[in-house]
């Protein structure tokens, strides 16, 4: 299996009808998703679908999930993150947020997902805590 | 004396999960007719979400082939939005408001948290086997989250 693999994951059959849009990358063992679009009851289900065939086809042990281009998030799309933060911890892995808007962060802290799932500014940053972590 | 009705939307659709942004951004759509900040809009489409997945997973089930009926009303200083089912009910609405209360380990069991914090009141009617309605109320320019109240 080659180190590093993109793909594209379309929701909907037109592109202007995408509710919600993952992008997929794998290195060194971490799956990162880039979500665009609104996660809800319904790409929820599309969202955990798709990384834990993912995390399973890459052999993925971390993940870093890019939340800046999702532009809403309600208890449903918590849910599935949370979700996978259990699926890929127990599996002895770490997921880290990156890239959160005022509004997804309000979310996200009031929900308390930040006391567990690390958040940091930059997938830099986020390679940093998972390289620190593997220390 | 009754309050002067700036506006009302009376929308029903079946309880499919496609629908729960179609009532969210309909919801929207009427609340912006008031003077709302963008982040009042957000909070009410986080909230009306909340309520009309709580009547599909919850007051029915994942049965897609019921119906689900939200009213929005404005007043000139409020919007009222009810949501409600004809499903299985609950049977303990105050447990059912508890934080982390879920059924499914995939779920936070955040809905009503939510729903509170955003919303100045939330309001739960139910009865088993009859259905539920869950009144939402957002005052424009309100105290937000220091004046709620939960009944």
């Amino acid at each position: 299996m080659p180190d590093s693999r993109e793909y594209y994951f379309k929701m909907a059959a037109k592109e202007e009808m995408l509710k919600m849009t993952l992008i997929l990358h794998s290195k060194n063992r971490t799956l990162t998703v880039r979500v665009k679009g609104e996660l809800d009851l319904v790409t929820a289900g599309e969202f955990r679908e798709t990384v834990d065939r993912a995390l399973e086809e890459m052999v993925a042990q971390n993940l870093i999930i890019d939340m800046g281009r999702v532009t809403f998030i309600d208890s449903s799309g918590l849910g599935v993150i949370l979700g996978r933060y259990r699926k890929v911890r127990d599996k002895g892995g770490q997921v880290v947020i990156i890239g959160l808007n005022p509004n997804i962060k309000r979310i996200l802290e009031m929900s308390g997902v930040q006391s567990f799932i690390p958040v940091c500014a930059s997938e830099a940053d986020a390679w940093r805590l998972l390289e620190k972590k593997a220390i | 004396m009754d309050r002067i009705v700036k506006n009302r939307i009376i929308l029903q659709f079946m309880s499919r999960g496609e629908n729960v942004a179609l009532s969210r951004i309909t919801v929207a759509a009427l609340a912006s007719q008031l003077n709302l900040t963008l982040n009042d809009l957000e909070e009410i489409k986080v909230a009306t979400s909340e309520a009309v997945s709580n009547a599909i997973i919850h007051g029915y089930q994942n049965n897609p082939d019921r119906l689900v009926k939200v009213v929005g009303t404005l007043y000139e200083d409020e919007i009222v939005i009810e949501v409600a089912d004809e499903g299985v009910g609950i049977a303990d609405i105050r447990q059912a408001m508890q934080p982390a209360y879920s059924s499914d380990p995939e779920r936070m069991g955040l809905g009503f948290v939510f729903m509170q914090s955003f919303m100045d009141e939330v309001n739960v009617e139910s009865q088993l086997n009859r259905g539920t309605k869950v009144t939402l109320r957002k005052r424009i320019g309100g105290a937000g989250a220091e004046n709620k109240a939960v009944s």
